[in-house]
């Protein structure tokens, strides 16, 4: 367990360097960095204040050793508007959007392990049939869209929940639900194959012939052992599940980090898109490694190694 | 079809099982492509889907009813079916008067346009980096590979969506960040062939022939990939229209009045209380494009690289 963290919290390190790289050049990426931070209503001399203010006047590497000391310590410098540190407004959102990922990656658990689990027991029949299908339609339709068609059913025609902000609870039912589908139709089809697989084995065929009930053999046997490459997925889910909380927080004005980062775009206040996309990041590679963890609770045959298998 | 069922070393018409006029038609990659599509009913749908998609990207101004730019302020908001002295507008108009079905068309050129271009700009960028990587191996390799996992540790679209925001999104820019960010996949797939053949026999053979690594690169590991690639890429088509959609959308993508479905959700939103048509059509022809494609992927992976299901 110590070789297997001291290895992957050292991998981890590399990584969050080279991310730091590509948040330090994103300002960077057009030349003058001054010329895209500097909000447009700022005079000629303002600017160059802002240029010697913010260090851009120095050397590109000791402006990059700057910049890592103080993201290591949080700080990506104040945001324009706001005039507080820009990580701070990070962190206010944080909650939010990790409530929203967190009941998106449940509803889509909720619902894709039922389905893929009755998909794949009664394989080729009517219902198999309708949630493959149904499956398949979930990951093509653009989720924004999805939230936009659920708003008009409702919001504008049912009038049954709020479509927009997080003033009562009931606000995150449809954000969650979006994300949740999505999550869900790329988990099912998982798990049904998964699943599938699993049945096939002896193990399964022995449980069967020792006389257990059917009930116990899907769940013990083969579930638990189906939920391994599942596990699996949701991690790389998760990586489509903070991206997709970009766009939908901003169709339901969730106020989260993603619609942050797009508010902060519309008015320039880069601080704020640095410090967001370094959190993303960060918390991408930590739930990764957490569900690393993870794996040796439902599979105790996986050893923990300096690798992932 | 019945050949199964006959006795070894007959065919149907009696001759002995060669038949010339099958044979050349399996020859040919296109008579094999075709051969397996009249077995694969999804892909046959797929297929026809993108022709249909790729016809109206191509012929769109021809097959429109309106232009797609044109106001008529006496008929905005208007249901679809609504007809006028100006025609009829099946699918309704926005609230310029501009007509839905005719803005779809045009939309549907710049989805292709960017689909299919930022993936050919990623293919190539994440192909080159792998093998470069693959061949190269030790120190470089292993660096190489850690700095296309960092890619991977920042969420697609929000890298995309803060790198369009930064600097400023036009069409052109659009399709190279969208290919820019999107490499490491084919990077990846394509080093781990260069390691796996790098130690085959045959090109141990061909470099004591005294072949340069590239022709080596080129001619013996290139030819393994691709089959791989062409799936993947095809996967990516799908996965980069929606984030052009979803980064018009956002307001982040191209800009008006270039007509895109992205854009049109946008405006959309702003009366989804009002006019349900604006914000419900642009989206069914992004879901059905994108199933299109990826039926067609699916295809294409059981033919070409079965390794790859389930992933």
């Amino acid at each position: 367990m110590q070789t297997f963290l001291i290895s992957r919290l050292s991998q981890m390190a590399l990584t969050i360097f080279i991310v730091s790289l590509i948040v330090f050049f994103l300002v960077r990426l057009k030349g003058d960095p001054v010329a895209v931070m500097a909000p447009p209503t700022f005079s000629e001399s303002q600017v160059e204040a802002l240029r010697k203010a913010w260090g851009f006047d120095k050397p590109l590497f000791e402006q990059y050793i700057v910049f890592l000391r103080k993201a290591l310590t949080g700080d990506f410098g104040l945001s324009i508007q706001a005039r507080i540190p820009a990580m701070e407004l990070v962190l206010n959102r944080l909650f939010n959007t990790y409530l929203l990922a967190a009941t998106s990656a449940l509803v889509g658990l909720v619902i894709a392990i039922p389905l893929g689990v009755i998909s794949a027991l009664n394989r080729n029949s009517w219902l198999d049939i309708v949630t493959t299908t149904a499956a398949t339609l979930g990951t093509a339709m653009p989720n924004f869209w999805l939230g936009l068609m659920l708003i008009l059913i409702f919001s504008v025609n049912l009038r049954l929940l709020p479509a927009f902000g997080a003033l009562e609870p009931a606000a995150i039912i449809m954000p969650a639900l979006t994300l949740g589908t999505g999550i869900a139709a790329r988990l099912s089809r998982l798990t049904r194959s998964a699943m599938l697989e699993v049945l096939g084995q002896d193990y399964v065929r022995t449980a069967h012939a020792k006389g257990l009930s059917n009930r116990i053999v899907i769940v013990r046997h083969a579930l638990r052992n189906s939920l391994i490459p599942v596990v699996t997925a949701l991690g790389l889910q998760l990586g489509w599940l903070l991206g997709g909380s970009v766009v939908v927080e901003s169709v339901f004005a969730w106020p989260g980090v993603g619609r942050l980062m797009i508010e902060s775009i519309g008015v320039r206040d880069i601080t704020v898109v640095q410090a967001a996309l370094f959190w993303f990041a960060l918390s991408f590679i930590a739930i990764n490694l957490l569900l690393d963890i993870v794996y040796t609770l439902i599979d105790p045959r996986i050893q923990l190694r300096g690798e992932r298998s | 079809m019945k050949v199964g069922n006959q006795p070894f070393g007959t065919a149907p018409n009696g001759t002995n099982g060669i038949l010339p006029e099958k044979r050349s038609f399996q020859k040919s990659a296109l008579g094999q492509l075709l051969f397996s599509l009249r077995r694969n009913r999804v892909g046959l749908f797929g297929t026809v889907i993108v022709f249909f998609v790729l016809f109206i990207a191509v012929f769109g101004p021809l097959v429109a009813p309106h232009d797609p730019l044109q106001h008529n302020l006496r008929g905005r908001f208007k249901s679809p079916g609504y007809t006028d002295a100006k025609g009829t507008f099946l699918l309704g108009t926005d609230q310029l008067g501009r007509d839905i079905l005719s803005r779809v068309v045009a939309g549907t050129r710049i989805s292709v346009v960017v689909g299919v271009l930022s993936v050919v700009i990623a293919g190539v960028t994440g192909v080159s980096y792998g093998l470069l990587s693959g061949f190269a191996g030790g120190v470089v390799d292993n660096l190489m590979m850690r700095i296309a996992d960092a890619f991977l540790a920042i969420p697609f679209i929000v890298l995309v969506v803060a790198v369009s925001g930064v600097i400023g999104a036009s069409l052109v820019t659009l399709i190279f960040i969208l290919g820019l960010t999107s490499w490491v996949t084919y990077a990846r797939v394509t080093r781990a062939e260069v390691l796996a053949v790098r130690e085959m026999d045959y090109v141990m053979a061909a470099r004591a022939l005294g072949q340069s690594d590239i022709k080596i690169m080129f001619k013996h590991i290139l030819p393994n990939v691709t089959g791989s690639i062409i799936v993947l890429a095809t996967m990516m088509v799908a996965t980069t229209m929606l984030a052009e959609a979803a980064l018009s959308f956002l307001g982040l993508g191209v800009q008006p009045p270039t007509v895109t479905w992205g854009l049109m959700l946008s405006d959309g939103r702003q009366y989804i209380g009002s006019a349900w048509w604006m914000s419900t059509f642009p989206g069914i022809a992004i879901t059905i494009t994108v199933l299109g494609v990826v039926f067609v992927g699916d295809w294409l992976r059981d033919l070409l690289d079965p390794r790859l299901r389930g992933q």
